[in-house]
């Protein structure tokens, strides 16, 4: 099976006004195929909001792409035209942002919002248009879809407005979709219906999604694999089940750690303390050698500050860029 | 709804203190008609009697501005006394005249205004932006002083345009067509002396607020679903932008009559600017209020004017609103 | 023990309007009743909406209840006027959930916390830069930073910030709105260590408002749980958890992600 998209050497950066390049993406690699969710694991300041960006060359005004290439439905996204690029964004692959509130346009109606996404990708009649959208908000909505569709933004509570941007984003039956952060902002159960809702997208649509997040207990339910980023470089990238019960990167596993131990119902005495990883996020704009998880890291080793690990297959499917495993 | 009604209240009110106190103000200066009139030798003083208990000059106050209000209800504004005639009629005239070029002016320079703001702020800091900036930046440290006696000039220097004037000499006997081109031609200069003036502010405005939201998570996420660039900018840009530019075209219409005084006198267009002037340094009670209020009404309509639209066009002042 | 904070038949109603003529009274918060032992951490758990952070701003005397009593340390604060109540003020803190949008983020560090002395006018102005930067060493926020504007700072560092400024006036009662919703997965751990380590060394009281059951079964010795402005069940943390009574608790329970399926299996490495 041909992969749906394949991002090969990725490289991003941002320069700061003081003309400063700070590398934000260092080279990441991985493919999806269709159908896939991989979800995409990784904390402030790993690079995840910029890979979402990046594939469609949404990146702000002093964001580059130093080099790498983006291959979707076997188009190199990052050469392609500007027509080409805006037929696809949103019309074969749907973008969802972080922050709900502010993805959606303060003065609009919801509706209009989401017809207007279809208006630029289809040519349909006032009233094809009409009847497209209500079935598109209905499928979001199983109630009171009209009245969401006449309300504003303001009007609506952070699930509903998740919605609509589902709702936006998969208007033109994309064959990917990019969702960065969905259930960031939401209480559990607004966030367990978005779960399922993304569930039901990919069996009904066979949707490929590529799922951002720093919680991992999101993905644990639904993605197929995990990739997990950190100072914007692929630290480790398996299935999900092998990614989480047995975690090969010392990032991964320090991570996992860090959760509360499960609401414990085992008798066994609370932990005072829950396990940390040491030390802060690692600041991009400074270079280095080595390994960049390496100051935080409780199993580094002399090499590990010299050099910078390189990816190595560790398993079915599962590859890990840390020296430990290297030969 | 409440909402409105409780700012054309508010409209009212502020209408009526206004006019009580242009009322106070012109009764206190030093000085009046009357005055003047009796140094005219050709005016008996028994004239100057009869006619100052006519108008009640020798009432206190509160009473004349009771009485002064009342005839306004009514639509009388008064008598002119350098005029000899009713005020009303006089400032209907002038307020024509004025809101004639103003009115030109004022829809003129949004109409370029908008696509310019906008299309500076698409390409904020690249060179077409920088050169529109300079241009702007210039226009304004200009007095319109400047920009008004340089057109005369050029109307006196090249006879291309008449250099005063609302209408030539012998207006009646022209043909509909040639009237228009000469309204038209007698329009040009103050029309353009106003749009200079106003438009290098309105260009910054607009350029700057849609700028402001063209950096917005909104504009980004629309940008990521592949809407079309040119309604990216008018549609949903400017549509986020609006919340300013309508407060702003509000005090456009508020200046519809107080806006132009400067260039009416220059230009000698027979406006309510030179009116009022000359009314003042002749101590004519009557005009100067009624000139005033006339004023005041369009800057509170105009404010009005902003309210409702904002209304209408922001829900979110609307959900605020009815909250309350 | 006379417990540090208690909260009986709390009500608070808004007025929101249904049309043009007819005012409903919205009940954000319905007879809420509870209390917090002192030196313990009690955690409100509920849904968006079921006014948890309207309670939060009642205890902190920043809204006015439409009913019922909250006394802390035995003293009735809703009776108190505005004046005696502003002496209280500084005993009960608030940390938001939100560090970006509760710290100005053109103030330096150092200033965000020397603030509540200004406001309350302590110290001498040396003493307000000695003490600040103590706070700043007590979560352990380097010095370094302490010039630089707020902006400049990570999240997790904004939160601490927050909590160095919530401890200026050496309050007996914390609430944390949300405080580690925000976070990231590892930062959250280290702040919920530091909270731990200032409850214990400080002798804090916590009311921890949450949706993350399992930071909520970590941190709290005590849960209340509240839907639609009433409190459904209330009791000993590993109770509530394990075997809830109300369906609100079990809704919550069953909606929180999972890293497996069963919850019983351990996490192995």
């Amino acid at each position: 099976m041909k992969p749906l998209l394949e991002v090969e050497s990725l490289h991003v950066s941002y320069s700061a006004r003081t003309g400063e390049v700070c590398p934000a993406l260092a080279g990441v690699n991985f493919s999806l195929n269709p159908g896939e969710i991989l979800g995409v694991l990784g904390e402030s300041g790993s690079g995840k909001s910029t890979l979402a960006s990046s594939l469609l060359r949404l990146l702000p005004a002093n964001g580059k792409v130093e080099k790498g290439s983006v291959h979707f439905e076997g188009k190199n996204l990052l050469e392609a035209s500007a027509h080409d690029l805006r037929k696809i964004r949103g019309g074969r692959v749907g973008l969802i942002f972080q922050e709900p509130t502010s993805s959606l346009h303060p003065t609009l109606q919801v509706g209009r919002q989401v017809s207007d996404v279809l208006a630029a990708h289809e040519n349909l009649d006032r009233l094809a248009l009409q009847q497209k959208t209500s079935n598109l908000l209905a499928s979001v909505f199983p109630a009171d879809a009209d009245r969401i569709s006449r309300s504003y933004p303001h009007e609506l509570s952070g699930g509903q407005r998740q919605r609509v941007l589902i709702a936006q984003a998969t208007a033109c039956s994309p064959s990917l979709i990019i969702a960065d952060e969905p259930t960031a902002s939401l209480d559990p159960t607004t966030q367990q219906e978005i779960v399922q809702l993304f569930r039901a997208l990919r069996q009904n649509l066979g949707l490929a999604m590529i799922l951002i997040t720093h919680n991992p207990a999101l993905l644990a339910g639904l993605a197929d694999r995990i990739l997990v980023l950190y100072a914007g470089r692929v630290a480790e990238i398996g299935p999900t089940s092998r990614v989480l019960s047995s975690p090969q990167h010392p990032y991964t596993a320090a991570l996992l750690r860090c959760l509360p131990s499960h609401l414990a119902d085992d008798g066994a005495p609370r932990k005072p303390r829950l396990n940390i990883i040491p030390g802060d996020a690692p600041d991009l704009s400074l270079q280095g050698t080595g390994c960049r998880f390496e100051p935080r890291c409780t199993e580094r080793m002399e090499v590990c500050i010299l050099n910078e690990p390189a990816p190595v297959v560790s398993g079915e499917l599962h590859e890990v860029s840390c020296f430990k495993f290297a030969g | 709804m409440r909402y409105l009604l409780r700012r054309t209240l508010h409209a009212v009110f502020l209408l009526l203190g206004v006019s009580l106190l242009t009322f106070l103000f012109s009764s206190l200066t030093p000085g009046n008609y009357f005055d003047e009139m009796r140094l005219n030798p050709q005016i008996s003083p028994d004239t100057v009697a009869a006619l100052r208990a006519q108008y009640q000059l020798d009432r206190p106050l509160p009473i004349r501005y009771l009485h002064w209000l009342n005839a306004v209800a009514h639509g009388e504004l008064g008598f002119s006394f350098a005029y000899n005639t009713p005020v009303a009629p006089l400032l209907w005239v002038r307020a024509r005249n004025t809101l004639l070029l103003t009115g030109t002016a004022t829809i003129l320079a949004w109409l370029m205004a908008l696509p310019l703001g906008v299309w500076s702020a698409a390409r904020l800091g690249r060179a077409p932006d920088r050169v529109l900036s300079w241009a702007t930046a210039t226009l304004l440290v200009v007095p319109d002083l400047v920009l008004a006696l340089g057109l005369l000039i050029l109307a006196v220097r090249t006879g291309w345009f008449p250099t005063g004037g609302l209408v030539s000499v012998g207006f009646e006997e022209l043909s509909p067509f040639h009237k228009l081109r000469d309204l038209i031609s007698h329009m040009t200069l103050p029309v353009l002396a106003l749009v200079l003036a106003t438009l290098p502010m309105l260009v910054r405005h607009i350029r700057a607020s849609v700028a402001e939201v063209l950096d917005a998570p909104f504009l980004r996420a629309a940008r990521s679903h592949g809407i079309p660039d040119r309604k990216l900018l008018y549609h949903y840009a400017l549509r986020a932008a609006a919340n300013p530019l309508i407060s702003l075209f509000g005090f456009s219409v508020g200046t519809l009559l107080s806006g132009s005084l400067l260039v009416e006198v220059i230009m000698s267009w027979p406006g309510l600017g030179p009116l009022l002037l000359e009314a003042i340094l002749a101590r004519d009670l009557f005009v100067v209020i009624g000139g005033v209020l006339l004023s005041m009404l369009f800057l509170v309509a105009g404010n009005l004017f902003a309210d409702v639209l904002l209304y209408w066009a922001d829900p979110r002042i609307r959900t605020a609103a009815s909250a309350k | 023990m006379q417990p540090l904070l208690k909260v009986e038949n709390l009500g608070k109603q808004y007025p929101a309007r249904k049309s043009a003529r007819a005012i409903d009274n919205f009940a954000a918060l319905d007879a809420v009743s509870f209390s917090i032992a002192p030196q313990t951490t009690l955690a409100l758990v509920g849904e968006s909406g079921s006014g948890k952070s309207t309670l939060a701003l009642c205890i902190a005397c920043l809204e006015t209840p439409t009913s019922g009593k909250i006394f802390f340390e035995g003293i009735d604060v809703t009776a108190l006027d505005q004046n005696r109540q502003l002496l209280l003020r500084p005993q009960i803190q608030l940390v938001f959930q939100d560090p970006a949008s509760s710290l100005n983020p053109r103030w330096t560090a150092l200033d965000i916390v020397s603030e509540p002395f200004l406001v309350q006018r302590r110290f001498s102005k040396p003493d307000r830069a000695v003490r600040a930067l103590q706070l700043l060493d007590r979560v352990a926020l380097p010095r370094k930073l302490a010039g630089r504007p707020v902006g400049e700072l990570s999240g997790g560092q904004k939160q601490r910030l927050a909590i160095a400024r919530a401890l200026a006036l050496e309050p007996k009662l914390i609430i944390l709105d949300e405080a580690l919703s925000a976070l990231d997965c590892s930062v959250q751990a280290q702040i919920a260590n530091l909270l731990v380590e200032l409850q214990s060394s400080l002798g804090l009281t916590y009311l921890f408002i949450t949706h993350d059951l399992a930071m909520a079964a970590h941190l709290a010795d005590h849960v209340a749980v509240i839907q639609r402005g009433r409190i459904v069940e209330s009791g000993p943390a590993r109770k509530i958890l394990s075997s809830p009574t109300h369906d609100a608790t079990r809704s919550l329970l069953a909606a929180t992600p999972r890293l497996f399926e069963s919850p019983r299996e351990p996490v192995s490495f």
